[in-house]
Order: C-alpha cells, then sequence, then structure tokens
C-alpha cells in the first residue's frame, strides 16, 4: 500500500505548470539546461509533492530529508519546484543567473532548500553518503535522496560513493538517475555506454528499481519500495526523454545547455496548452 | 625533557586522540592509508567516528563534506599527492565553494618523502591549496607545532589543509610558544636579512643562521606555519628591518610560500629577495638527507641565497 494519499491529477497539472515555468525562467535568462531540466520534472515534483519531509518555511530544519542536486546544471527544474513550493517568491525566477541573483547558474545554497552546491558532475553522491553516515551516528531517521544524470554517472567518483554506500548498507540513500539518454554532445550509450545498468548497480549491492520517469504514480511505487528496502542503498533508474513535453526539443543534444528564445518560448508555452 | 627529531605526522595523529576525548564531534575519513599519516591512533581509539574508506580518494573528501554538515569535524587525511592532487576538485567544490567545516590533513609533504619517489612526494600541494577560497594552508615546522595546529583546526570553523611530513624533524619551537593561524613566529631576530622558511626548512634556516654568524651575517629567522593566510605585517617589518628576504620551502619555486611572499613584497615593500626551493623538478628515490641536498634544501643553500641577497641590497 502507497504509504501517503496523493492527488496524482492535481500533480499532472503542476507538472504543466513547472514545464511552464522552466522554459520562461531559461528564456529570460538567455542562457541554462532545459533538457534535463524538461526530463526531471516528475522526479522533482515527486519528490518535493509528496515524497520528502520537508518544511518549506523552515529550509534548515534539522530533521528534513536531504535532496542533494549532483546534475547541479539543472538548476531551472530546481528553482521552478522550489519556488512552486513556497521556498521563495516565484517573480525571484526572472533573476535566474543574473548578477548579483541567488538564482546561481548551477545550484547554490544561497538559494533556500538547496542543500549543496554542484555543478561539477559526479560530487553528490559522495556529499550524500556523508550525511547519511551522519545521520546514523547522530540517531536520525531521515532519508538522504541524490538526483544524478546519466552522462554525470560516467565519471568515476560516482562509483567509488555506489561502493561506499553499499558497503555501510546504507539503506536511508536513495539515487535518483535521470535515464534521459542525451549529453551535451550526443546520445549517452553512443558516447560512453552506461549498458547494462541495472546489471551494474546490482553489482555493486544496490537495490536497483528501473522505472518510467515520467509516471508519477511508477515513481511513487519506486519511492514506496524504497522505503521498504533494509540493508542496502536504493537507485531508481527513472526513464526519461530529455527535453520532454516540448517536440522540437525531446531526444536532441542541442537542447541540453541552450535557452529557447523568444519564438521559441511561445511555440513551446502553446505545446503545453 | 629533550624531544628526539618526531615526524609532524605523529604530532597530529597523538593529539587528534586528545581531542577526540572530549570532542565527540570529530570524524575522520581515511584513503586506507590511515597507518601512515597517523590518523590509525585515532581509529584505534574510536572506532565509530572512523572511516577508511579504501582508495577512493575524491570519496574520502566527498564523504568527509557530508559528515560536516552533520555538525562533525571532519578529518579527511591521505598522502598529500593524493588528496590534494587527485581529489581537487573535491576540496575545491566540496570543501572550499562549500565553505564546510573539513579539515584537509595530508602526510608525505615534499621530497623527504624518501625512497617511494617522485609519485609519492607531494611538491605543490601548497600552491594549489593557497589559491582556493576560504582555505588556509598551514605547514607545521615540527611535533609540537603540528600538534598546536591540530587544535587550531578543530577550533576554527571551515576548510583547512595541513602537510605533516613522514620524516623526523628537529623539536625547534616550545610548547608555550604562541600558535595562532596567519601569525608567523620569529625564532631568531637579526638585522642583515631575513629567511622566511616553512616545516623542515625552518630548521635549516637555523642552521644556516648559525653558520653565518661565523661569518658575521646576523640573520632573522622566520617561521611561517601558515601559509594563507599569510602573515603581510611580518613580511614587510622583516623587509623594513633587514632590507633583504630569503624563503625556503619543500616546495616547487612556483606558486608556494616564495611566491606567496614575493606578492606581499611587490605590493608593499620590493626589496631583494632569493628563494630556495624545488626548481621545476619531480623528486626521486633515494634517502631524506640525499634528497635534501640533491635538490638544494640543505643550510647550505640558504647560506648561499642570503649572501646573493645581502650583496644585491644598496649601499
Amino acid at each position: 500500500m502507497p504509504s501517503k494519499t496523493i492527488d496524482i491529477e492535481s500533480l499532472k497539472k503542476k507538472a504543466v505548470i513547472f514545464r511552464r515555468d522552466i522554459l520562461e525562467t531559461l528564456e529570460a535568462a538567455g542562457s541554462g539546461h532545459p533538457g534535463g531540466s524538461l526530463s526531471a520534472v516528475e522526479i522533482f515534483l515527486s519528490l518535493y509533492g509528496y515524497q520528502v519531509n520537508h518544511k518549506p518555511n523552515d529550509p534548515r530544519w534539522e530533521d528534513r530529508d536531504r535532496v542533494i542536486v549532483s546534475k547541479g546544471h539543472v538548476s531551472p527544474v530546481v528553482y521552478t519546484t522550489l519556488a512552486n513550493f513556497g521556498y521563495f517568491p516565484k517573480e525571484e525566477l526572472k533573476t535566474f543567473r543574473k548578477f548579483g541573483a541567488r538564482l546561481q547558474g548551477h545550484v547554490h545554497t544561497k538559494v533556500p532548500g538547496v542543500e549543496f552546491n554542484t555543478g561539477s558532475l559526479g560530487h553528490g553522491l559522495s556529499f550524500a553518503n556523508g550525511i547519511a553516515l551522519g545521520a546514523r551516528m547522530r540517531g536520525k531517521d531521515f532519508k538522504v535522496y541524490c538526483v544524478m544524470g546519466d552522462g554525470e554517472i560516467q565519471e568515476g567518483s560516482v562509483w567509488e560513493a555506489a561502493m561506499t554506500a553499499a558497503h555501510y548498507k546504507l539503506d536511508h540513500v536513495c539515487a535518483i538517475i535521470d535515464y534521459n539518454k542525451v549529453q551535451e554532445n550526443g546520445p549517452t550509450n553512443e558516447i560512453k555506454n552506461l549498458e547494462p545498468l541495472r546489471d551494474k548497480w546490482t553489482a555493486f549491492g544496490w537495490n536497483v528499481l528501473d522505472v518510467d520517469g515520467h509516471s508519477i504514480e511508477a515513481l511513487r511505487v519506486a519511492f514506496d519500495e524504497f522505503g521498504s528496502t533494509k540493508g542496502k542503498p536504493t537507485v531508481i533508474i527513472a526513464n526519461t526523454i530529455k527535453g520532454k513535453g516540448i517536440s522540437f526539443m525531446e531526444g536532441k543534444s542541442a537542447w541540453h545547455g541552450k535557452a529557447p528564445n523568444k519564438e521559441q518560448l511561445a511555440l513551446a508555452l502553446k505545446e503545453l496548452e | 625533557m629533550e624531544l628526539k627529531p618526531t615526524p609532524t605526522r605523529d604530532g597530529f595523529g597523538e593529539e587528534l586522540v586528545t581531542l577526540g576525548k572530549t570532542n565527540q564531534n570529530i570524524v575522520v575519513t581515511s584513503g586506507d592509508l590511515e597507518d601512515a599519516t597517523r590518523a590509525e591512533y585515532f581509529k584505534k581509539e574510536f572506532p565509530d567516528r572512523f572511516y577508511n574508506l579504501g582508495i577512493t580518494e575524491q570519496d574520502v573528501v566527498g564523504t568527509a563534506a557530508g559528515l560536516s554538515t552533520m555538525g562533525y569535524v571532519a578529518f579527511a587525511t591521505s598522502f598529500a599527492v593524493f588528496l590534494t592532487n587527485r581529489a581537487y576538485d573535491m576540496i575545491r567544490l566540496d570543501v572550499c565553494y562549500n565553505n564546510l567545516n573539513v579539515k584537509v590533513v595530508c602526510s608525505h609533504g615534499g621530497v623527504t618523502v624518501g625512497e617511494d619517489g617522485a609519485s609519492a612526494q607531494c611538491l605543490e600541494d601548497f600552491a594549489i591549496m593557497r589559491v582556493l577560497p576560504n582555505m588556509r594552508v598551514i605547514c607545521p615546522a615540527d611535533y609540537i607545532e603540528a600538534k598546536k595546529a591540530t587544535r587550531v583546526m578543530v577550533k576554527t570553523s571551515g576548510p583547512f589543509y595541513m602537510r605533516t611530513s613522514r620524516s623526523p624533524l628537529p623539536i625547534i619551537t616550545r610548547e608555550d610558544d604562541h600558535f595562532t593561524i596567519g601569525k608567523a613566529n620569529v625564532l631568531r631576530d637579526g638585522k642583515d636579512a631575513t629567511v622566511i622558511a616553512c616545516g623542515a626548512m625552518v630548521s635549516e634556516a637555523l642552521s644556516a643562521a648559525e653558520k653565518l654568524k661565523h661569518e658575521g651575517i646576523d640573520l632573522k629567522v622566520v617561521n611561517m606555519h601558515t601559509i594563507k593566510p599569510i602573515d603581510v605585517q611580518m613580511i614587510i617589518k622583516s623587509a623594513k628591518d633587514t632590507g633583504a628576504i630569503i624563503t625556503a620551502e619543500e616546495h616547487q619555486l612556483a606558486g608556494g610560500l616564495g611566491s606567496a611572499v614575493a606578492e606581499v613584497l611587490v605590493l608593499n615593500y620590493p626589496c631583494p629577495m632569493e628563494m630556495v626551493g624545488v626548481k621545476d623538478s619531480f623528486g626521486e628515490s633515494g634517502s631524506p638527507a640525499q634528497l635534501l641536498a640533491h635538490y638544494g634544501l640543505k643550510d647550505i643553500n640558504i647560506i648561499e641565497a642570503v649572501k646573493k641577497a645581502v650583496s644585491r641590497k644598496k649601499g
């Protein structure tokens, strides 16, 4: 049985709002990363919408679940999520990437709700493990989530951390891979093949869940399974589409790190109607 | 009690145990070199607060960063080459950019590592650590100073890098000497020139001063245990009082203590300056004594540099 009652339909409506906010934020900034932001909408929506224990009006609440954004370039989806859940005013999204703004190009702890400055890949999982080890020593029972990109896990440091989490049986750590299958210069598995991805994580001692990363229902089942898995860390391989929701961005590496212009934004918003 | 020459890593390891008895918030990560860094003393006393993460330096730093956010003073330990070079991006981003309470403490600095050769002899750590915002860089001159530095790091929140030695170093400081981050200690006053040294080179500087006394040169010796933040006032005062500065370090000439001192002098009080250090070269295998001699890191090299600097003084 799912642990909490959630309103799937309302979350699905939120997903559309998130995508619109992401695209408007990027257009206003004139630069940034739409592809991996749009692919991760349902992941962040699920985390903050029903999965994590958090208090937007008390972002440093000591018993909060931690969400570590290891793929720091998807700041548009992170900031959009935090703004929509009340961590800071939505108007502030217009300041994204502007001089003097809190909303730095890659996620930054100046922004309420962000736990860790990232932007160089392969850093989040070790950091998440460190928090999880600290929580165990302190007798805290919160969970630690770490959102990573698929291209990111080409970094060797990810696998160092993967060994640590399994070795110390960090069953309160949940890694989520946004497997959108496209990185900056092309298809991930043509550039450096990740497959067999499930087998790799299984061999490293993880509980592996392979789901449709755009299905809030499927993600919810996976999170519930994470909650009931003891003795090993969980990784959710969230199968997604890069640029999800916008036809001309979907699956295109060209939209990894490029903002839409005004015309492209108008076209994109039309598709979301 | 007369102390025999002792590696500074021993001072670190022993003091960490002492501190760990009263401070439950000290935790340590290690890249399977705790025997060499002396972090194993802590491991034996407090196994529940010690993590040997295996040969994964990036993880050693990143995990320490995560631990620090739970209110711990996290020590990340290994050889200097492995943490400062291999895990540089983790030190830069996780520790310094996030400004976390992580102390990167590394043994095996300099050529006095000895027989293991160049791959284990770190000669660039001061340079690459001191360019990082929020980072403070310490290189203690002896066992006593290593203990004090360890105490101060625990008391002072934020990122630190400390290099310790594998080789025994003579005891040249006293228990009651002040140790303040960013404040250098004058070990000997003089009027003709000043040697500013750190780590193993401090005792060589003292020896050079003794020998130069017989040649009529009165040498001031400064122990610059903190390379960042550097003691600007001490450098300027020494330049004004003695008119010539000589730096000495077991490190590349580029980017290290000498460079840091030169930056201060050029901007504030230019004067004749000479630098003793490793000249754009990797180390090699040999005994510490042989290597110090080969790379020009002995008292005689300091003497030569002092004479050159003094001869460049006007009038």
